[in-house]
């Protein structure tokens, strides 16, 4: 294999073929008609590259590589055959592996050059590693959190983002020592070792709610350091693999950061939950309207029009296959059964809509905010399954609610509202929600699960 | 094939705005999915690993050798896993309506 004539040119014409189909991938994820077909290119482009790599003269030894690829494919693949309510952790801990893969990059190609590392170079390699490894615990991190191996209620302590910020100024002060003196090989650990501990120091205090911003940005991080890799392997492929990743986490992060009315600064410096705790507690035992199975049952069958609002309370019950058979009881019916999603609700950026998915929910059921909120007004019921802020009208009423202004679904616009609930314990947030006080919201008090599968009961459909 | 940093910066200028412009148009339906391709497809770091497992380094081949072993191992995981979700995910979405498969 080794110093074929024209192999160069051979891999340099797979990479670019890799990365049209790439670009492909992602333009034909754009519709669910097209989507498969994206992974198809994505898979193609990924496997001539891999290829045509594995032609490059300089390898001269296969054995490690090929071990490495057995090995990964066989972590890989139970890590794609994961239940679909474990993928918001399955996708912080792949944003872990990416990082790693950079981070660990990074280091050896700092190590072999060194001490001869242009200033730029230099630059960026540092660029590399700190994004690396201050990812690679912060989607560690976060994967704990999500999996409930670690606590989710966010940790803060005073001074937590001087220290936190602190950490970060030293590690780029550093590596701009190293831009200057590439030689003082000692101090590169340090610009591993301190962003792995930031990127810790990061996510303690991140709520669970916060989850799809974090998650987003995490993505970002991960995709930028790859394309500083790019540029320090001087790959094309990688830059702009890269770019797309971090491009593609960007506007992730963005559209959550707009769907909870909060800037970047505020999600990784806010310690959101922390600061409510104070708003709350005053106004208890106000009443409210709760109704039975029986009674929710026969109101959803007498409706014309339903629009189902789920949330994360809906994933923790496992309660997504019990609202398909409700959606189909009352499809058989005759009634308009639509679905309301808000970008964040759950744990990542379309969560919800993957576990309806797997429920069997037809896709064009599947409204997001903007789609549905036109629509509440001819609602007969508009039926809350364990969403809690993003329904909370507060935020359009209230100036000095703390999550005044944040877009939320306007669920107090239907006819009737029904809202399924544990009990009239706070959200996230810990803000109290006048949806539930309203004359016409009837609390449905219980698990989601069975409270759902109760009313399909009545309705007289499911068992399964 | 070297590059120089003004086209690398042109390169990631270019792939940038094609990636906004793309991604924009992802309908928020398939936003889990979209995140588990790109993190498929940003596991082509793979190729840098691979050659720094594989080449022959005067010194330091050892460490070149291990750390980009236990690389090739984390974005191969990236790959299979992240296509394989992709897919699953992808094959779960479904129009309603009469066609049926």
């Amino acid at each position: 294999m080794n110093n074929l004539p024209g192999a160069e040119h051979i891999i340099e014409i797979t990479y670019l073929i890799a990365t049209a189909l790439f670009i492909l991938s992602l333009k034909w994820l754009s519709s669910p008609k097209t989507a498969r077909r994206g992974v198809f290119a994505g898979e193609l482009g990924m496997l001539l590259a891999v290829a045509g790599t594995l032609l490059h003269h300089g390898i001269v030894e296969y054995k490690w590589i090929l071990i490495a690829l057995v090995l990964g494919s066989i972590i890989g693949v139970p890590l794609g055959e994961v239940a679909m309510t474990a993928v918001p952790q399955r996708t912080a801990l792949s944003h872990a592996f990416g990082a790693l893969c950079v981070t660990l990059v990074g280091t050896a190609e700092f190590y072999l050059r060194a001490p001869d590392v242009p200033p730029f170079m230099m630059a960026v390699l540092s660029m590399e590693v700190i994004l690396g490894s201050l990812t690679f615990t912060g989607s560690l991190m976060a994967a704990g959190k999500l999996q409930e191996v670690l606590p989710q209620r966010p940790i803060t302590y005073k001074g937590q983002n001087i220290v936190n910020l602190g950490l970060l100024g030293v590690a780029i002060v550093v590596a701009g020592v190293l831009v200057a003196h590439p030689e003082r090989t000692q101090l590169f650990p340090v610009i591993v070792g301190i962003p792995l501990v930031f990127g810790v120091m990061m996510i303690i205090p991140i709520g669970g709610a916060d989850m799809p911003t974090v998650i987003s940005l995490l993505n970002s991080y991960a995709g930028l350091s790859a394309a500083a890799m790019g540029f320090v392997l001087e790959s094309k492929l990688l830059i702009i693999a890269g770019a797309l990743d971090g491009a593609s986490g960007f506007i992730l992060s963005v559209n959550m950061s707009k769907a909870m009315n909060r800037s970047f600064s505020n999600v990784l410096f806010g310690a959101f939950g922390q600061q409510q705790t104070a708003a709350t507690g005053v106004q208890k035992a106000r009443p409210v309207r709760s109704a039975t199975p029986e009674e929710a049952a026969g109101i959803l069958a007498a409706a014309n029009k339903v629009v189902i609002v789920p949330g994360y309370g809906m994933a923790v019950a496992q309660a997504q296959h019990k609202v398909r058979e409700l959606y189909d009881a009352l499809t058989k019916r005759g009634v308009d059964v639509k679905f309301g999603i808000h970008p964040v609700a759950g744990r990542m950026p379309g969560h919800m809509n993957v576990l309806l998915a797997e429920a069997d929910i037809p896709y064009d059921k599947l409204l997001d905010m903007e789609e549905i909120n036109g629509e509440f007004p001819q609602t007969d019921v508009a039926l809350v399954i364990g969403a809690n802020d993003v329904t909370n009208p507060a935020a359009r009423t209230d100036p000095t609610s703390p999550i005044y202004g944040m877009p939320i679904l306007d669920v107090d616009k239907a006819r009737t509202v029904m809202v399924i609930k544990r009990s009239m314990a706070a959200g996230f947030a810990g803000i109290d929600n006048p949806l539930y006080y309203l004359d016409k919201t009837l609390m449905l008090f219980g698990d989601a699960k069975s409270f759902v599968g109760s009313i399909v009961r009545e309705l007289g459909g499911g068992q399964e | 094939m070297k590059l120089d940093l003004l086209t690398s910066l042109y390169v990631f200028m270019l792939a940038a705005f094609i990636g906004f412009e793309v991604i924009r148009r992802v309908s928020p339906l398939l936003h889990t999915p979209l995140m588990s391709l790109t993190n498929a497809l940003d596991a082509i770091a793979v190729v840098g690993a691979i050659i720094l497992a594989g080449e022959y380094h005067e010194h330091r081949a050892l460490l070149a050798k291990i750390l980009g072993t236990i690389a090739i191992v984390a974005a191969t995981s990236n790959i299979v896993g992240g296509f394989l979700i992709t897919d699953r995910m992808l094959r779960m979405f479904k129009a309603s309506g009469p066609k049926k498969p």
